[in-house]
């Protein structure tokens, strides 16, 4: 070993202890943004220490510079750009490209090897290209569900689970012809087609609300593509980081299932379609009334109440409304009204999403509460004003057994003394079922977008 | 042979860090986490500098050229969307006098890619 390559194995290492310490610190609330700091600090040195690796061709500067360039303004262009609410899809954004640079890394390692490449090489080639694509693909669809360029309810065909198995098939079928007969074009661009495929297939039919738990799970899977790809090129610092990020990956992914109460094969194995069907089908359609009132009936209500619980929900996310449920808790406030938000572990769409989104709005952290905090509150306030917030209230999580939700932990804004519902519509939530609490008789509902009928409450609270 | 064993002996040790270092997260801190892990697999800008460096077919040039396109979005992108999603959580601590009206917003990190 050359003192240089001490030196660059060294970096690495000071690398590898920088990420473990950065994400030490990204999970305690104190030290997050350090551990951002410290993990992107780990990056810059790994980076560095890569430079003496490096044989360049004339063609190789050129495009390194190119692409550093591009790359470094598109991520950071579109992660300064992207609204507080648009968080989800970018992080889905990113983690493809993270996948699909690894695919591409094993290809291009795979036409260096050449045909009669050595197994541990080709191996985990050959698992990167497939995880890889996955990623990249499975990415791209929940970034379009989650942008809602495409439907975020879930895509169901018959046999769909056949369909997804016999694609399995295959890729297990091209990943052997990889590495037993012959690693050339002919075998692993087929293989590389039919995990793209199979990274669409597989996330169609995961409902909007899921993709979370599906972006962390893809993100863990790029993880571990990444630390294959260091196994092919013999690189400690994409081993390491690759399996920490594979490993923190799958834990975290299993911390945001249990917080939405559903294990992650019931998520991902579209149990949740089926489960409804039988549902919906047990309840029947039978068309019934709920109540509704204006603005300034209801803004009497909140002003002259003593306690008001605000749920919001990521119809308040979507409407852009946080300012506006601020100004609303500001004129309630200003009447004496004691006001508190109450945000379920998965209110927005990440979990912790909103409690990101009304921060952006300047709301006081000591009235963002969260729900093992709040939950027997509820029978001593006047009003739960539930803002675009729909199956984290849903009191069949409590009471229908057959339900999709049931068992998940809710808000019990259903012992409020009176509930207004804010809704676009009475269309169901990401769920997809009814839910139960808009048709109580203590139950107002209040139509319209997030953000205007809460302006509508704020002129009608200063009035009342 | 040595290498690999040493290899895999890295890639054990890890997992069993990558499983403990993150045992107890609040909910919270779930999306940030997410976002953070995820810029740190752009690690695999190494790997593709590694393979870009050398290129000199068209198809490695090509395959080069998008793989450090990529990797880099995922680095800078990755760093730069957490430390926002963090920086929120920094406004709404009431007992910090440090909070100077505007802070340095410009100084993201993830330059040094």
């Amino acid at each position: 070993m050359s003192g240089t390559q001490v030196l660059i194995a060294l970096a690495y290492l000071v690398a590898a202890v920088l990420f473990i310490l950065g994400l030490k610190h990204l999970s305690s609330p104190k030290g997050a943004r350090n551990g951002n700091f410290i993990a992107a600090l780990g990056m810059v040195v790994a980076l560095a220490a890569t430079v003496p690796l490096l044989h360049f061709t004339r063609a190789g500067v050129t495009i390194i510079v190119i692409g550093l360039v591009i790359g470094t303004v598109v991520g950071t262009v579109g992660a300064r750009m992207v609204h507080m609410t648009a968080i989800p899809q970018m992080v889905a954004l990113f983690n493809g490209v993270g996948g699909g640079a690894a695919a591409l890394v094993a290809v291009s390692e795979l036409l260096r090897l050449g045909t009669h490449a050595p197994l541990a090489e080709s191996f985990p080639s050959v698992f990167s290209i497939v995880i890889g694509s996955v990623s990249f693909a499975g990415s791209a669809v929940a970034f379009a569900k989650l942008q809602e360029l495409m439907t975020g309810t879930p895509i169901t065909y018959p046999r769909q689970q056949v369909v997804n198995g016999l694609i399995a098939v295959a890729i297990v079928v091209f990943a052997l012809a990889v590495l037993l007969i012959a690693s050339v074009p002919l075998t692993f661009v087929p293989l590389m087609l039919l995990a793209l495929v199979l990274g669409v297939a597989f996330v169609l039919p995961i409902g909007g609300a899921d993709m979370p738990v599906v972006i962390s799970l893809l993100n863990a899977c790029t993880g571990l593509a990444v630390a294959a790809s260091g196994f092919t090129l013999n690189n400690f610092a994409l081993i390491v980081a690759g399996t920490l990020v594979g490993a923190s990956g799958s834990l975290l992914t299993k911390l945001m299932s249990d917080a939405m109460g559903r294990s992650i094969s019931n998520i991902l194995f579209g149990a949740f379609g089926q489960v409804q069907k039988a549902a919906v089908g047990a309840s029947g359609a039978v068309a019934r009334s709920v109540r509704s009132a204006s603005a300034e009936d209801l803004g009497t209500l909140l002003a002259y109440s003593q306690r008001v619980i605000i749920v919001p929900g990521y119809g308040l996310a979507v409407a852009q409304a946080q300012h506006a449920a601020r100004e609303l808790a500001d004129a309630l406030e200003k009447r004496g009204v004691d006001v508190e938000y109450a945000i379920h572990p998965v209110a927005g769409r990440m979990p912790g999403h909103m409690n990101v989104l009304l921060a952006e709005a300047n709301v006081p952290y000591e009235q963002l509460k969260e729900m093992d905090q709040i939950n027997d509150d509820f029978k001593n306030a006047d009003v739960a004003l539930i803002v675009g917030a729909n199956d984290v209230v849903n009191p069949a999580a409590r009471n229908t057994p057959g339900s999709p939700i049931y068992g998940m932990p809710i808000l019990n804004a259903d012992q409020a003394k009176n509930i207004i519902f804010m809704k676009r519509s009475m269309r169901p939530g990401f769920a997809g079922i009814d839910n139960e609490l808009m048709f109580e008789p203590k139950t107002v509902m209040f139509f319209g977008d997030a953000k205007d009928s809460l302006t509508k409450l704020v002129s009608a609270v200063k009035a009342a | 042979m040595n290498q690999l064993l040493d290899e895999v002996t890295f890639f054990v040790l890890a997992v069993f860090i990558g499983f403990e270092v993150i045992s107890k997260v609040p909910t919270i801190l779930h999306t940030p986490l997410m976002s953070g892990t995820n810029a740190i697999h752009g690690i695999i800008l190494v790997g593709a500098l590694l393979i870009a460096a050398g290129a000199d077919t068209p198809v490695n040039v090509a395959l080069g050229l998008v793989a450090v396109t990529l990797a880099t979005t995922n680095v800078v992108g990755g760093f730069v969307v957490t430390d926002r999603m963090l920086e929120m959580f920094k406004g709404r601590q009431p007992a910090k006098p440090t909070g100077t009206p505007l802070s340095p917003s410009g100084r993201g990190p993830g330059r040094g890619a």
